[in-house]
C-alpha cells in the first residue's frame, strides 16, 4: 500500500497513524529528488543526437512519461486508490485516446490530400 | 445546512464527496489539455521541414521553472502530511513555500519569458529570395550536412516602425548568433544557454519577406500553440495559488480547529489539482523548449 491509512476515530491509534505518515514523508522527498534528477536528464538527453529528431522526441517522451507516472502514483496517490476513481480514469483514458485518434484521422483526410 | 460527506465516506461511492468531485474535474481537464496537445501534434506533423523552430526558448529558465513546480508539488504533499500528523505550524510553512513557488513560476513566465519574446523579431524569407540572404541562412552548409534548411532570419528589430509603415521598404535586424554566423558548426543545433542578438545588422527588403513579426501568437503555429498552452497552464497555476492562499489564511485555521481532517481533505483535493498542473508542465517543457 502506498497511501497512509484513513484516520482512525480512536485517539489511541492516532500516534501510530502519525508515525505511518512520517514514513511516507521520506518517500515524497525521494520522489521529488528523482523528479528533479529526471528533469536534468531530459535536458541533457535533448542535446544528445539519437540519429533522428523522431528518436530524440521518443526518448524525451519516455522520460516525461516516467516522471508523470511517478507524480500520479505517489503524489496523487493513484498507486493505491479506490476502485471508483480508477473507473473514472479508465473512461478518461478511453475518451482521450479517441480524441488523439481523431487527430490521426484528420491527418489521413483524403479530401485535402 | 452542513455539507455532507466532507470528511467521512459516502456509503454508495466509498469516497468523501470532494475527492470524487476533483477527479471528475481532472478528467475534464485531461480532455481540455488533450485537445490542445492533439492540435500541437497535428500542426507539428504538418509543418514543412524547417518551419518548426528550435532553440527559440530559454532552456535554463524553462528548466528552473520546471524544478520550481516539482518542488512545489513536494511541498504541497508535505503540507497535507503535516496536517495528517496534526502539525499546523509545519503545514503553514509548507503552504507558504508552495504559494511562493507558484508566484515565482508566474513571475518568471509573465515578467521575463513572455516579454522577451514580444521584443524578438523574425522574418520568413520567400523561397525565391533565399539565395540572396544565403550569408545569413547558411543553407548550402546545412544541405551538405543533411540538416533542414533555414527560412527565417531572427533578431532585434532596429527600426520597429518598419513593421507597420508601408513606406519603409526594409527591416533592419540586429541578428541572432545563428544568422550572424550561420555556417559555424556550433550553430547547427540550439544552444543550452541563451545568447542575445549580436551587433551585426542585416537589411532585409520587405518584398523578399513572406511574413514577418514579433514572437507573438500570430508569428507561427509554434508560437500560437506555445502561448495558448502555456497561457492556459499559467491560468491554472494562478487558480491554484489563489486557492492555496485562502487555505493559508487564518480563516482556514478555524476549519482546522473545528475538524483537522476537513482542512486536510481540502488540501488533498487542491493538491491533486496542483499535481495535475505539474504533470501538464512535465510534457510542455520538453515539447516546446527542447524538441
Amino acid at each position: 500500500m502506498n497511501n497512509p491509512p484513513d484516520v482512525s476515530p480512536d485517539p489511541a491509534e492516532h500516534e501510530e497513524y502519525a508515525h505511518n505518515v512520517a514514513a511516507h514523508v521520506n518517500r515524497y522527498l525521494i520522489v521529488g529528488g528523482i523528479l528533479l534528477f529526471a528533469t536534468g536528464l531530459t535536458v541533457a538527453l535533448s542535446y544528445v543526437d539519437f540519429g533522428s529528431r523522431k528518436a530524440n522526441i521518443a526518448v524525451a517522451l519516455i522520460v516525461a512519461t516516467f516522471k508523470v507516472g511517478l507524480v500520479a502514483a505517489i503524489f496523487m496517490h493513484l498507486a493505491a486508490e479506490k476502485r471508483l476513481i480508477y473507473r473514472v480514469l479508465l473512461f478518461t483514458g478511453l475518451f482521450v485516446f479517441a480524441l488523439f485518434w481523431l487527430t490521426f484521422l484528420a491527418w489521413y483526410d483524403p479530401v485535402s490530400r | 445546512m452542513e455539507i455532507p460527506y466532507t470528511v467521512s465516506n459516502r456509503p454508495d461511492t466509498g469516497l468523501w464527496n470532494a475527492k470524487i468531485g476533483i477527479w471528475l474535474f481532472l478528467a475534464s481537464e485531461v480532455m481540455l489539455f488533450g485537445g490542445l496537445f492533439s492540435a500541437y501534434i497535428f500542426l507539428r506533423i504538418d509543418a514543412p521541414p524547417g518551419y518548426w523552430p528550435h532553440g527559440l526558448l530559454n532552456v535554463p529558465v524553462g528548466t528552473l521553472n520546471t524544478a520550481i513546480l516539482i518542488a512545489s508539488s513536494v511541498t504541497v504533499v508535505l503540507a497535507w502530511a503535516a496536517l495528517k500528523m496534526r502539525r499546523y505550524n509545519a503545514y503553514w510553512w509548507y503552504m507558504l513555500a508552495t504559494i511562493s513557488c507558484g508566484v515565482i513560476f508566474l513571475t518568471v513566465k509573465l515578467a521575463y519569458e513572455w516579454p522577451q519574446k514580444f521584443e524578438h523579431f523574425g522574418a520568413f524569407i520567400k523561397p525565391e529570395a533565399l539565395e540572396k540572404y544565403e550569408s545569413y541562412l547558411g543553407n548550402h552548409h546545412l544541405e551538405e550536412k543533411g540538416l533542414p534548411a533555414r527560412y527565417e532570419i531572427t533578431g532585434h528589430l532596429h527600426n520597429p516602425q518598419a513593421w507597420r509603415d508601408p513606406n519603409i521598404k526594409e527591416y533592419e535586424v540586429a541578428l541572432d548568433p545563428v544568422n550572424a554566423d550561420p555556417t559555424n558548426p556550433s550553430m547547427d543545433r540550439p544552444h543550452f544557454l541563451y545568447v542575445p542578438p549580436t551587433d551585426k545588422v542585416a537589411k532585409i527588403e520587405k518584398e523578399d519577406v513572406a511574413r514577418a513579426g514579433m514572437f507573438t501568437p500570430d508569428h507561427s503555429t509554434y508560437f500560437a500553440t506555445y502561448f495558448t498552452i502555456t497561457g492556459l497552464h499559467g491560468l491554472h497555476v494562478l487558480g491554484g495559488v489563489l486557492v492555496f492562499f485562502y487555505m493559508w489564511l487564518p480563516v482556514s485555521k478555524k476549519v482546522y480547529q473545528r475538524n483537522p481532517e476537513h482542512l486536510a481533505n481540502r488540501v488533498e483535493v487542491s493538491g491533486l489539482f496542483w499535481h495535475f498542473v505539474d504533470l501538464i508542465w512535465i510534457f510542455v517543457f520538453p515539447l516546446f523548449y527542447l524538441l
